[in-house]
């Protein structure tokens, strides 16, 4: 792919595209190249959006805005963001933009995307700024999507993000944004996985956690999910926590999300049977060969039961303190033993 | 743990059983508590002695005992910790340990303990070559003692040969080389034992460090190895049903048969039946010298005293064989997926030391365990089957002198008591006038069966006396599997779980649901029906056979490195073992869920039926 497109399919992808497609945008562009299933789309790269700020910034000043803001001075940051994200929002698009994510999203034949922001910065994977980025779902058609692609933009722009930026003394000339459009899953069942423990930091365990319906409503913990632990290697089910899920998100007819109530039935059945459990386990496997180390996973299961990746990205906390040997090595092998017949301690 | 002090009963405060103090003053005085005893800290050794104890059975825990303390504290010299005193009241054994507490001691053992203990590691191999040696020369004595009998009068050889010795001297004779034929058996079987299972112990620690949410499960799945005599049983009921198959006798057998019957059939339907019969026999001696418990009671009897076990399998095997399916162990196929497991538990590993001590441990956990495997079938069933049934030989002799009411009752004597009912029918036998023992002997029987009824319905305490802070007696972790968290569950037993639930080891995983068949005896396994649910006490791989008719099994007793647990594995039998009371807790028939992968049992009584998800 070509660093000024403004659009680069999943297929085309690596994780070296990180710097114009984001770090969702790469990632999904790896899954897709290691041969695990996720909703096919695309990327409206930061190519399109340096294109747009180019023809903001010539009508008038953008970053030069923010740049002398005191991020605790509020009522001035929310000025700057209030005019900022209109602009962002309303202002013409460059036609070429336009006409190549209407291209896109015709190509891609969906009935209905979900729109996501994919952030370039490094600080993205820390989870303060990543809660940050606007996600929209179930977008009924390419007008829709283009507009959730700008106020995916204009979250550059909320207070929030600009307050982060000024507190962090972050540069506003490498502030950029790509998006994700990707083919809405209606999940029967979705969430996240971790393949290690987060608990433990163990790497032989598979941290799965689900609830019925969209995954929005685990990531966003407006239900308790379904919570099992299972042995890497091994498929061992340890752990099985079925809660009472109150609630799933189902898409809403007119387009995004809505909450449903559930009968008190399915509230305490398991949302997912073991054989899909098995099957996610050896999705995460795969997925950590690929990159070679433990990964934060958001998946979705189809009503038809097929498995989707939705996300996938390096664990940090764990893997900071990686590296010091559990024990002591021994020239001579039966040394170890003596922590089990005492006289040392392992 | 909560801060209020919670304890366990002083063993001062026990009562005995009302009704059974003559039964519990039998009992050999150095096994009665007594002053002192208050101040150490004792558990109940369920694991090993489940049931209240006949008399006689007591003679497995001294002679065990004398054997592991001295491995433990005088030939290996195990660094922290000597043997293991025992006390039995109620007909309960409880066992405490010794542990070595000053510093200077510890250290002066290590050093006589890395000369002694390094020198098996090293020559593991050729040790454990002589080991099986020594046991084959121990089963061949025990096999060569004469069936105690008494004669009318000598034979005329006696006098023609100048023996100069009389047929009663032989019983006494023939009872003392028994007695001492066990105590060895014991020495042998500790041999090896704790220097085995603390490298198996030194791996799994290891990996509970590296990964600490790895089941135990899968480290024995590792460690496992394939080709230990104790499997060997049930490939020879495998090998019978193919036989069967082969020289068309095999309509002979059926569910529910009647196993004397089948014999005396195929004894008679020519050739074929003949031989079908002479391959038995092959697969009697020695493999059907296994019982269907731990060895530990004298009524588990062995597959060769009762035939129940192995011809309970043969019509399940005999339909495989005939519809082309392999029921032959894949061995190839487990020792690669064991490699396998290894080796991707290797590759998780974060950095070069880890992966070098890794492979140190895993290769000194392969050398040991063949022996932890292997040494069962010698001891715990062939050789004492052996003995249990020399002794029974010896209570059928007295039962016939009008000793006892019944043979078998033999087994309420102490075996001090058998010495002296012995000399007692010598003496009869050599001054021509009757033995006293018949006088005796009814009466006190009858009192220690009815003890041992009493004593079966009392609630037994786990432990008793002082809870220490922390258990590193690393025999009592090895053994028993005991910690400080297992003490705190003892102690919260009451406030915790649900009353509908058991916990137990994770065995084989596997979620599965129906009736539940408690078993209690050999006898009853024709009740098995297929899809039922086995629970009993104790699991062991001479269960096998029956592992085909079941959906799940749960035990009382076990770990997860049982070979009943690598049995389950095999069959992929859901399974949890070690629950401590299932036997007791749930009911014939009524519907459980055994979850293998957590190792829990739920009893769901009169709940609706789930459908299979």
């Amino acid at each position: 792919m070509s660093a000024t497109d403004a659009i680069g399919w999943f297929a085309d992808l690596r994780i070296g595209d990180r710097p114009t497609v984001g770090g969702k945008g790469a990632s999904l562009g790896e899954l897709t190249h290691a041969g695990i299933d996720v909703p096919p789309g695309f990327v409206v790269t930061t190519a399109a959006f340096e294109q747009f700020l180019k023809a903001l910034e010539e009508r008038s000043p953008v970053r030069a805005l923010i740049e002398p803001l005191d991020e605790n001075d509020l009522d001035a940051v929310t000025a700057v963001s209030r005019t900022l994200r209109k602009r962002v929002e309303e202002e013409a698009l460059p036609p070429e933009v336009e006409q190549a994510i209407i291209d896109a999203h015709a190509r891609l034949g969906a009935t209905t995307v979900a729109v996501r922001s994919s952030a370039t910065t490094e600080d993205a994977e820390d989870a303060s700024f990543a809660g940050l980025q606007d996600t929209f779902l179930w977008v009924l058609d390419a007008q829709d999507t283009v507009h959730r692609v700008r106020e995916c933009w204009g979250s550059l722009y909320s207070v929030e993000s600009i307050t982060y930026r000024r507190k962090h003394g972050l540069p506003e000339d490498g502030v950029a944004m790509a998006v994700v459009v990707q083919t809405m899953v209606d999940a029967r069942t979705a969430g996240v996985m971790f393949t290690r423990s987060p608990t433990t930091g163990d790497k032989s365990v598979i941290t799965i956690e689900g609830a019925w319906g969209l995954g929005s409503a685990v990531v966003s913990g407006e239900v308790t999910p379904d919570r099992w632990v299972i042995g890497k290697i091994t498929g061992e089910i340890s752990v099985r926590d079925i809660s009472d899920k109150h609630i799933r998100q189902v898409p809403a007819p007119g387009g995004g999300i809505v909450d449903e109530a559930l009968e008190s039935e399915m509230r305490t059945q398991p949302c997912l049977s073991d054989d899909e459990l098995q099957t996610l386990r050896g999705v995460g496997r795969k997925i950590e060969r690929h990159y070679g180390r433990p990964q934060d996973i958001e998946w979705a299961m189809d009503k038809a039961g097929k498995l989707l990746l939705l996300q996938s990205r390096p664990e940090t906390v764990w893997s900071a303190r990686d590296a010091k040997p559990v024990t002591g090595t021994e020239a001579n092998p039966l040394k170890h033993v003596m922590t089990i017949f005492g006289g040392r301690k392992g | 743990m909560s801060d209020q002090i919670k304890g366990f009963p002083l063993p001062s405060s026990l009562k005995v059983v009302p009704g059974t103090e003559a039964a519990q003053a039998a009992f050999p005085y150095y096994t009665q508590f007594h002053d002192g005893d208050d101040d150490r800290f004792w558990f109940y050794n369920s694991m090993h002695f489940p049931e209240p104890m006949h008399h006689f059975d007591m003679i497995t825990a001294e002679a065990a005992y004398c054997a592991l303390g001295s491995f433990n504290t005088r030939v290996h010299v195990l660094p922290t910790t000597k043997g293991i005193d025992h006390r039995i009241i109620n007909g309960r054994v409880y066992i405490g340990g010794v542990a070595v507490t000053d510093p200077a001691e510890i250290e002066a053992r290590v050093g006589e303990f890395q000369q002694r203990a390094f020198y098996y590691y090293e020559h593991w191999e050729e040790l454990y070559d002589k080991w099986k040696d020594k046991m084959r020369a121990l089963i061949a004595d025990a096999q060569a003692l004469p069936r105690p009998f008494l004669p009318d009068l000598e034979p005329i050889e006696t006098t023609h040969t100048g023996k100069g010795v009389a047929a009663n001297h032989a019983l006494i004779d023939t009872y003392r080389k028994t007695l001492e034929g066990y105590f060895r058996m014991w020495h042998h079987h500790f041999e090896f034992l704790l220097l085995g299972y603390g490298a198996y112990l030194t791996f799994f620690d290891f990996c509970k460090k590296a990964f600490p949410e790895i089941s135990d499960q899968a480290i024995s799945r590792m460690v496992a190895g394939m080709e230990a005599e104790i499997f060997r049983p049930d490939e020879e009921v495998k090998r019978l049903a193919r036989r069967a198959v082969e020289l068309g006798v095999d309509a002979h057998f059926t569910e529910n048969m009647d196993i004397e019957k089948v014999l005396a059939e195929l004894d008679t339907v020519g050739n074929s039946g003949k031989e079908w019969l002479a391959e038995l026999e092959t697969s009697r001696n020695p493999w059907f010298n296994v019982n269907v418990g731990d060895g530990f009671y004298h009524y588990h009897r062995s597959w060769n005293d009762d035939l129940s076990m192995p011809f309970a399998a043969l019509p399940g095997y005999i339909s495989k064989v005939k519809n082309g399916i392999n029921i032959e162990r894949p061995m190839a196929k487990l020792i690669e997926e064991r490699e396998q497991l290894v080796e991707d538990y290797r590759e998780l590993l974060d950095t070069d030391e880890d992966r070098a001590t890794y492979d140190q441990l895993i290769t000194l956990a392969h050398r040991v365990f063949p022996y932890v495997e292997g040494h069962k079938f010698y001891c715990e069933h062939w050789y004492t089957n052996l003995f249990f049934n020399k002794i029974r030989e010896f209570g059928d002799l007295l039962w016939r002198h009008g000793f006892f009411p019944e043979p078998k009752d033999v087994f309420h004597l102490t075996h001090y008591e058998l010495e002296s009912a012995i000399v007692d029918l010598m003496l009869s036998w050599s001054s021509g006038s009757d033995p006293i023992g018949p006088r005796v002997w009814p009466a006190k029987v009858a009192e220690r069966k009815a003890a041992n009824e009493a004593w079966a319905d009392h609630v037994v305490p786990p432990a008793l006396g002082v809870v220490p802070d922390v258990i590193d007696d690393p025999a009592i972790v090895m053994l028993w599997g005991i910690t400080r968290e297992s003490l705190d569950v003892w102690l919260s037993v009451d406030e915790g779980a649900p009353s509908n639930e058991l916990k137990g080891f994770a065995a084989c995983q596997g979620v599965v649901e129906g009736p539940a068949r408690v078993v209690k005896s050999v006898e009853e396994i024709k009740r098995l029906q297929q899809g039922d649910i086995l629970v009993c006490q104790v699991t062991n791989p001479t269960w096998a056979p029956i592992f085909q008719k079941i959906s799940a099994a749960v035990s009382d007793i076990g770990g997860s490195m049982s070979h009943m647990a690598i049995v389950a594995r095999e069959y992929g039998l859901p399974a949890v073992v070690g629950t401590g009371s299932a036997t007791q807790r749930i009911k014939d028939g009524q519907r459980i869920r055994v979850d293998g992968g957590r190792g829990i049992v739920t009893i769901l009584e009169d709940q609706p039926v789930l459908e299979e998800a």
